[in-house]
Parts: C-alpha cells; sequence; structure tokens
C-alpha cells in the first residue's frame, strides 16, 4: 500500500505491507532508529511517538494507519538545536542510565505534561504507567517531568510540535 | 588548556552520555545496517526436553526471502563445538557440552534448534514456521530436590547425574574460624530455616541483537553485550577463528545488569553463518526470545542454620544450598553461588562457618550472573535469619545486629572465609538510616496499630549488607578455578592540541563511564572534564580489558587510569625539567601545571604534549610520547556496605503491601560522582524491591515458561515503585588511590531482605514467620488467615496480571 507520512517535519511517500507496524516502517524504512523497539506485548513503552500531537505506542499501530497523519519522533523534538524542555530536565536531573527506555519516556512525559501542566508525583507515576524501565528505579523520570513541568509554558507539549517550517536533521542508523 | 583548580572528583556533573541518548542519536545494535546484509532468525524448541526426531527445512528453503536454513548438522557436522564455561568450580564438576544448535536433545524450553536466513526479518520469522520439526518427547526436571533424587530422570543421560557439582568451605578445615557443628551443637540457641530465591529474569531494556559483518580483513561483530574482550577471546577459542582475524564492538548498549555477560549460541550462530554466506548477518530477538533463552538470574534454595548464645551472641552459621543452573554450564553461571558464599558471614563476627552448594541441571534456561550475583542470595539468607534471631531471643532486630557486626574500630577485619574487609563504619551508616527513617517514631506506630488491631498493619524491616567489589585480585579468583584473571587496563593518549584520550577495558552499558572517568582523568592531568573523551568496548581500539560486571569498573578500571595517568606525569617530568632548564627535584606538579619550586616559573602538561609532538627541543634520549598504558590488578576487593531500613503496610483483609517508606544509607567510600551514585542506588532498590514483591518466574508442568513476556512477568512501573530516601557516608577504601569501593549491586542486595523483613514483621502476630518470595497479595493474605510456618503456601503460577503490585494496578498496559 502506498502512504503519506509526516515525520519530524518531512512528508514520506512509500509502498508498505499491510502488516507493517508503524515502529518497523519508522526505523527500516525511515531511518528513524532513535525509536526503539523493546518487547512484543505493547508493555514497554519504549517504543513511544506521537500521532498528530498525542503519544502513542507505534508497535500498536499499523503503518497504514498513520497514512495522512503527522508524526513526532524523540529525533524531532529539539529546535534550532534548543532541546526540548523535556530532554533538557532528563539531562539535568539525571533521569536515565543506558538510555533505552529514554526516547519513549520522554515522548510519553511530553503527552503526560499537555494533559496535566503541574502534576504531583503521584501523578507523574500513573501517567508513565506503560513505560518500563530496569535502570532508573524512576525516582529521577519523575523527578525530571516534574522539573519540565516548571520550566514549560502551558502549551509546550504536543500542540507546539504542530509542523512548521523546521529544519530537521535526521542521522540514519549507520 | 583550562587548568582545574577544584577537584572533578565529587561533583555530580551531569553526564556526557546523555546527549545522543536523550536526541535519539545512538547506535544499539539493531540500528546498524550494512550494505548486503540478511537478516537470521532462530527456531526454538517448544519442548523442555525431548529427543529431535527429525527436521524438515525443506518448505521453510523455498520460502519467500529465504536465503538458507542451517540445523546442528550444517553448522557443525561433527558436534564439535561446545559453548564455553569460564568458571569449572571443582575438578570433577560435570561440563555437559552445550551445542550451537541442538542436534539430537533438546534440555529446555527456548534451545534452538535451526535458524533460518533470509532477507528481511519479517521473511526470516514467517519462515521458521514452514520447518518441521519432530520431537519425542521425554521426562520434564523441575524441581532441584526431585532432581537430585536417587533414580531420578536425567537432563543429560551420558552424565550419569544431575548434580553437576559439589562446592564446600567450611572456616575449621581452612583455619579461618571454628568448626560449625561443635559450635550448633552446644548452642544455647539454634534457628533453622529454608528460604527459597526464586528465578528472575535480567529484563535489560534492550533485547539481545548481534550483527557480523565478514567482508574486510577481520571478522566485524557488534553485539548487545557487556563483555566485549571476553566474548572476542571465548569466540576464537570456541569456534577456532583467529583472534586477530576477529573485532567485537560494543556499541551503545541497553542495559545489562549481569544478563549480558555471556557467550551466545546465537552470536556463534551470526559469526558461522555469516562466514559461510560471506554476507553481513543481523540477528536481533524479540523480547519473548530474551525471556525464554537468555540466561536467568537467582533459583536457589537456601537451608541456613544459625546459633547463637542467650543474650545474643552468634556462634555459628551453616549453609547448605541447591542452586539451579538450568540445564547447563552458563559463562560463570557455575560459579554464582561460589561469590555469594563469602558473604553469608556478612558485616557480622561468626566464629565458625560452613557452605556447601550443590549445582543442579534442571530441563530450564540456563542460570548465570544477575544483578548482585550470589551476593543478594547470601545477604538475603542472613539478614531473614537474623530477625528469625531476634524473635526467638527477644530482643530488637537492630540491637541483635549491632551486637554482632564488625566494629569501627577493628577494621581492617578479617573475616571466618578469611577476606580481609579494609574499612567500614556500621555505626555511622545505621545511626544516619535511623534518624532518615524516624525508627522510634515508627515503632510507636506499630505497637499502636497491633494493639487496636488495625485493618492495616505496619511493619519495619531491616537490612545491612556488605559485599565485596572490584572483581578482582587475579590469585584469588585463580584459587577459585576462576577461567580468567581480575586486572583491568587504561591507556591515555595525549593529544598535540592538549585533549586526552582514555581507552579502557572497562565497558560501559549505562553506568556513566564517560563522564566518571572524565572526571578521573580531568583531576590526574589537570585538564579540563570537557577536553577529555573515552574510548571503550571495541576490541580494534580497546584491544586489552575485562570488561563490566560485578562492580568492577570503578574499583578496578578505574584505578587503571588513575595509574596510566601517573604514568603519563612521570613522562613529562624530565620533558618539563628540559624546557624549565632546571633539575627534575625542582618541579612539583598540581593542577596540569609542573612549576619550580618557591618560584610561578612553570610549563602545563598541554604545553608538554605539543612539544613532544614536534619533538624538536626534547631532552637526549626520551621518547617523543606521554602516551601511557597501565594494567591494574587489585591487591584486595573493597567492601561497600549500607544500611536500609524499610516501613510496610499489609491491608491484613487483602494482602496488598504498600511501602510507606524506603530509607537507605550506603557506604560506597569517594563518590566520583554522587548523581550517579545515586541513579545507581535508586535502579538497584527497584530490582530488589521487585525481588521480594513482583517478580518471578513460573513454569507449567510441562516445563513451558509461562512468565514469557512482559505482560506476565511483572516488571514494575513508576506506578508500583516509591520514592526511596538515599542518603551516604563516606568511609574511604584503603586498598586503592582513590578510596573508592564500587555501587553498582548496593541497593539490590539489601532492599529484598528489607522489604521481607518489614511484611513479615508487620502479619508476624499472626502466626507467620515466613513468606516465599514474591510477596503477593494472595500470599500475604493467605499467610494472615493460616499463620504459615513454612516457605510455599498459594500464589505460586500466579505471577503477574497486577498480582503484588503495591497499588492494587495492574501490570504496565
Amino acid at each position: 500500500m502506498r502512504i503519506t507520512v509526516t515525520v519530524d517535519g518531512t512528508k514520506y511517500t512509500d509502498e508498505v505491507e499491510p502488516r507493517t507496524l508503524l515502529v518497523h516502517h519508522l526505523r527500516e524504512k525511515l531511518g528513524k532508529v532513535g525509536t526503539v523497539v523493546g518487547c512484543d506485548t505493547s508493555n514497554c513503552g519504549a517504543c513511544t511517538v506521537h500521532l498528530d500531537g498525542h503519544s502513542v505506542k507505534s508497535c500498536s499501530v499499523l503503518a497504514v494507519q498513520a497514512d495522512g497523519c503527522e508524526v513526532t519522533t524523540i529525533e524531532g523534538l529539539a529546535r534550532d538545536g534548543q532541546l526540548h524542555p523535556v530532554q533538557k530536565a532528563f539531562h539535568d536531573n539525571h533521569a536515565l542510565q543506558c538510555g533505552f527506555c529514554t526516547p519513549g519516556m520522554i515522548m510519553q512525559s511530553i503527552d503526560l505534561l499537555a494533559d496535566n501542566p503541574d502534576p504531583d508525583e503521584q501523578a507523574v507515576r500513573e501517567g508513565l504507567e506503560g513505560n518500563l524501565c530496569r535502570c532508573t528505579g524512576y525516582q529521577n523520570i519523575v523527578r525530571a517531568v516534574r522539573d519540565a513541568a516548571q520550566n514549560m509554558s502551558p502549551g509546550a507539549g504536543p500542540e507546539a510540535e504542530r509542523i512548521t517550517e523546521t529544519k530537521h536533521v535526521g542521522v540514519g542508523g549507520d | 588548556m583550562t587548568a582545574t583548580i577544584e577537584p572533578e572528583v565529587g561533583k555530580s556533573r551531569r553526564r556526557k552520555e546523555d546527549e545522543r541518548l536523550i536526541t535519539g542519536r545512538t547506535r544499539w545494535t539493531d540500528n546498524i545496517t550494512l550494505p548486503g546484509m540478511l537478516h537470521m532468525a532462530v527456531l526454538r524448541s517448544p519442548f523442555a526436553h525431548a529427543k529431535i526426531v527429525s527436521i524438515d527445512t525443506s518448505a521453510a528453503k523455498s520460502a519467500p526471502g529465504v536465503v538458507a536454513v542451517f540445523t546442528a548438522r550444517d553448522l557443525d557436522p561433527d558436534s564439535s563445538i561446545g559453548m564455553p564455561c569460564a568458571w569449572p568450580i571443582t575438578p570433577d564438576m560435570k561440563a555437559p557440552r552445550r551445542p550451537v544448535l541442538a542436534a539430537d536433545q533438546v534440555n529446555f524450553a527456548g534451545e534452538g534448534v535451526a535458524v533460518v536466513v533470509a532477507r528481511t526479518s519479517a521473511e526470516a520469522h514467517d519462515a521458521l514456521e514452514e520447518i518441521d520439526v519432530e520431537y519425542d518427547e521425554l521426562p520434564v526436571i523441575l524441581d532441584m530436590e526431585a532432581a537430585i533424587a536417587d533414580g531420578a530422570p536425567l537432563v543429560h543421560e551420558d552424565q550419569g547425574s544431575n548434580t553437576s557439582a559439589v562446592w564446600k568451605f567450611d572456616s575449621g578445615e581452612a583455619g579461618t574460624g571454628g568448626n560449625v557443628e561443635e559450635a550448633i551443637s552446644s548452642a544455647e540457641v539454634v534457628v533453622k530455616r529454608r528460604f527459597r530465591q526464586q528465578r528472575l529474569v535480567p529484563a535489560f531494556m534492550e533485547p539481545r541483537a548481534c550483527v557480523v559483518d565478514p567482508t574486510g580483513t577481520q571478522l566485524t561483530m557488534w553485539s548487545a553485550t557487556q563483555v566485549p574482550h571476553i566474548l572476542r577471546v571465548m569466540s576464537a577459542l570456541t569456534l577456532g577463528i583467529p583472534e586477530h582475524k576477529l573485532r567485537v564492538i560494543a556499541p551503545d548498549v541497553g542495559g545489562g545488569f549481569g544478563g549480558k555477560i555471556g557467550v551466545l549460541p546465537e552470536e556463534m550462530m551470526s559469526l558461522l553463518v555469516a562466514q559461510k554466506l560471506g554476507k553481513p548477518v543481523k540477528w536481533n530477538e524479540s523480547r519473548s526470545e530474551t525471556m525464554l533463552a537468555a540466561h536467568h538470574g537467582r533459583d536457589q534454595i537456601q537451608d541456613i542454620t544459625i546459633s547463637a548464645t542467650r543474650d545474643g551472641q552468634v556462634t555459628g552459621l551453616k549453609v547448605e544450598l541447591l542452586a539451579n543452573l538450568g540445564a547447563y554450564n552458563g559463562l560463570v553461571g557455575t560459579g554464582v553461588p561460589i561469590l555469594g558464599a563469602f558473604m553469608f558471614n556478612a558485616i557480622y563476627k561468626i566464629p565458625a562457618y560452613h557452605f556447601a552448594c550443590t549445582n543442579v541441571y534442571t530441563t530450564t534456561t540456563l542460570t548465570d550472573a544477575y544483578r548482585g550475583a550470589g551476593r543478594p542470595e547470601a545477604t538475603f539468607a542472613i539478614e531473614r535469619i537474623m530477625d528469625e534471631l531476634a524473635v526467638e531471643l527477644g530482643v530488637d532486630p537492630l540491637e541483635l545486629r549491632e551486637k554482632n557486626w564488625i566494629k569501627h574500630e577493628e577494621f581492617p577485619f578479617t573475616t571466618v572465609c578469611g577476606l580481609t574487609y579494609d574499612s567500614g563504619n556500621y555505626e555511622a551508616a545505621t545511626a544516619k538510616a535511623k534518624q532518615l527513617f524516624d525508627y522510634d517514631g515508627l515503632r510507636a506506630e506499630q505497637e499502636k496499630r497491633r494493639a487496636s488491631g488495625d485493618k492495616v498493619q505496619l511493619g519495619i524491616g531491616i537490612s545491612t549488607f556488605t559485599e565485596m567489589c572490584g572483581l578482582a585480585p587475579s590469585r584469588v579468583l585463580g584459587s577459585l578455578d576462576y577461567g580468567a584473571g581480575g586486572w583491568e587496563h587504561a591507556a591515555i593518549r595525549m593529544l598535540p592540541t592538549g585533549k586526552v584520550e582514555v581507552i579502557t577495558g572497562a565497558s560501559a552499558h549505562g553506568q556513566g563511564h564517560e563522564t566518571a572517568w572524565s572526571q578521573i582523568v580531568a583531576d590526574q592531568l589537570g585538564v579540563a572534564f570537557e577536553d577529555v573523551e573515552i574510548i571503550h568496548g571495541d576490541t580494534q581500539s580497546s584491544h586489552k580489558g575485562m570488561d563490566t560486571y560485578g562492580s568492577r569498573s570503578l574499583v578496578v578500571g578505574g584505578i587503571a587510569i588513575v595509574k596510566a595517568a601517573e604514568k603519563v606525569v612521570a613522562k613529562a617530568k624530565p620533558i618539563a625539567a628540559h624546557l624549565l632548564e632546571c633539575a627534575e627535584d625542582d618541579l612539583e606538579f598540581a593542577n596540569g601545571k609542573f612549576t619550580v619550586k618557591g618560584t610561578d616559573t612553570s610549563t602545563g602538561i598541554a604545553d608538554i604534549a605539543l612539544a613532544v609532538f614536534a619533538a624538536h627541543n626534547l631532552p637526549d634520549g626520551v621518547e617523543p610520547s606521554l602516551d601511557s598504558d597501565a594494567t591494574f590488578d587489585p591487591e584486595n576487593f573493597s567492601y561497600p556496605h549500607g544500611t536500609h531500613l524499610c516501613a510496610a503496610e499489609v491491608d491484613t483483609e487483602t494482602g496488598r503491601v504498600k511501602l510507606r517508606s524506603y530509607v537507605c544509607v550506603d557506604d560506597v567510600g569517594v563518590a566520583v560522582n554522587p548523581l550517579i551514585v545515586e541513579g545507581q542506588v535508586h535502579g538497584g532498590l527497584a530490582q530488589g524491591i521487585a525481588q521480594a514483591l513482583f517478580e518471578g518466574t513460573e513454569h507449567d508442568e510441562s516445563g513451558t515458561l509461562t512468565t514469557g513476556t512482559f505482560a506476565d512477568y511483572l516488571l514494575p512501573s513508576a506506578a508500583d515503585l516509591p520514592s526511596f530516601t538515599t542518603d551516604r557516608t563516606e568511609t574511604p577504601s584503603t586498598t586503592n588511590p582513590l578510596g573508592a569501593k564500587g555501587v553498582g549491586e548496593a541497593g539490590t542486595i539489601a532492599s529484598t531482605p528489607a522489604v521481607v523483613n518489614a511484611v513479615i514483621d508487620a502479619v508476624r502476630h499472626f502466626g507467620v514467620n515466613d513468606i516465599e518470595m514474591p510477596l503477593t497479595p494472595m500470599r500475604v493474605w493467605h499467610a494472615v488467615q493460616h499463620g504459615t510456618t513454612d516457605a510455599g503456601g498459594p500464589g505460586r503460577g500466579e505471577a503477574g496480571g497486577g498480582l503484588g503490585s503495591i497499588d492494587a494496578s495492574g501490570g504496565a498496559q
């Protein structure tokens, strides 16, 4: 099937098999390898991206379902060399160790903050329930999300990602 | 050059590693794509134990996209290849050959029987379904005690027994202490317990993967491994590949926790297949494959006997273990219980000690190192039985510990195992923990709730711990029949512009070595933190190393860097003297500068690096290079310690456990980067708490792993865990120049017994003195209802699905 998806500000038109998952389309066809796969039961959340501004587990969406949609991945968050406030908060608060869950955690955290700009600890923990981490014990992730909330203007969530004239610098796999 | 005046060591530096990880510019093994690359998938046995009658691959060979299909007959026609075990713990240890692919018999569900290579991963997996294997089922062997009983069916018929080895240590025989049998038979008080360490899945977030490129002058293998250096030498030995023709790279690796120590059949398959086809081959496993085929951790039955005087002085400790190896010997899994053997005495002065471990084969996935590797198991047993002894004696469990631990003024202290603990201050760590925890206040609340019959009871759990970190003095490893040394290598290259490249044999996969090592080098050479680049994980650039496991990186690898830096300074000194026209003895080195004593005449290390590069004006006979390397073999282990306190609320009507507060004070000696130390502790706590409350594998009677996905195996999410209060005391190690001790396993080791002790403490008045892990609501509820006095009860086979969740939330959805 022929689909057109806008990913991190760039429009891509490709032939895909109907069974292709969005995450595999992103990784294998488009070289968006910043988004990763951590499980096969949609439990871990490592593959979380934004689809039309809302977080989805891209292992649970078919590529054909994203036809005509806008996708933002971890690679499309930084703007003009500036990190997204949530990316910066993860760095500032040591909210990552091996970093494998981090793309999904960051994408989910942005979505969470869009719904709730000033979450308490319990709200953050519940909002991240679908994302697993084995390194951090979550404490610094929770701290990072609450820190980011203090440093973000309302509306700095997914809605701010509506595609504008952004220069995207993609990085291939290898 | 920026001279650093304020020391870098001790600073909570944000990590250099983060930038690529938070922007998605990472190099995971699965990101690697090479021209002409093919994809490999592995067909795995659905049976735990069966003869292979026949394998028909004809349909798979003609499936779309398939390039080749291989069975054991194709990859290893004379059945000569065996996966390596590096730790033959006794001279008579059994060593059943573990094939790359099973040829005649499968011995655990998940063992590989064939591989398909195709143009895409999807085509390879599709074709797996076209392979027709006929199996003839054999008896399943899951229970360790049944496995070693007379007349039991055998995992390996040719081995004659399911007992792999029996390893013993006796302080009376070793001359390090007294005779345990005498101590127990003459004791005023004796307490015996049987504890079960359930089997856990390491569950690193990045599944295992490898890519092999046979093009060019060398075979190149990228692998999601903790041990690229060990993998290179072991691959050479296993497959007969000339070692200089093999390059192994560990790119960004998404966690390991011991689970990525190993030399994998899949890595060997990839090497063999890529050579046969002459094309790059990628293998990337699914999570379900990881759960089934990557090694598991723990899985011991522990029979513990402790003896004491009526006034609480411990007089003897006897430990008898059954350790489940799974179907074969892992790379170091045979020795995991031995790492624990030296830790059962923990922080205590125990006069007599006997340890015996029987390693057992069963028709299950292999076990091997998982965070703490033997030491969490040991700490659990001693800290649980200390609580039981305290109850028997009617004393406060913390007071009992104080009575028996090694006093601060008694260090260095040689234990009943013959290890010499260099330094420690259990009093300081415990005092700080008690204060942060409000120990007395919580005890008062516990009394009140108990008196009023509150349906939510409160319990307080204590765990102290120490561990042998910094594996390891090579002579000690030799005495334990371990197949390698314990040294670590480092090299420093001074670049002409004053920048510094540091090569380490440690192989980071989340620990932040790039940051911490830069801090160490900045202090040693007086260069800026930003001017240091850390190179690791590639056997071509880091040609020598022993890799990262067992909290060894800093206390062995970090010290190797210190030693290499000292050599750089030593090489620079005569050149500095030459440039400043003075005697070497007139120079002092500080903050990156050689200064003539008593003057302000100086030259910096960067200036000397440039002078060496030009080589126009060097002293006669001096080599134009500051580059140095060092291989450090530690003289002793390091011994971090800590005191952990847990308050748990138990709903006696539902069995639900809620962690009300968790406080730990760890002493890891000098912290190079407190931010990283704290993060390591948090992650360790989560894993240890998960063993206590959530995690555990389950098999059905046919040997099928019924907890084979994240939907069935309850890995805690953020919603399942509380925030922790962590703090440190600092008692420097006396055996290395940094005074550091290692932190990677601390949280995991101490937290499991702290949580279980807290839960038991909450419901002890119902007649409960033990509950088997994980402490699911069902098990806790059952214990409250029936006042169990032994491990077990219902709950087995009921993992996942939210059981055991702290806040009644289900598993991650």
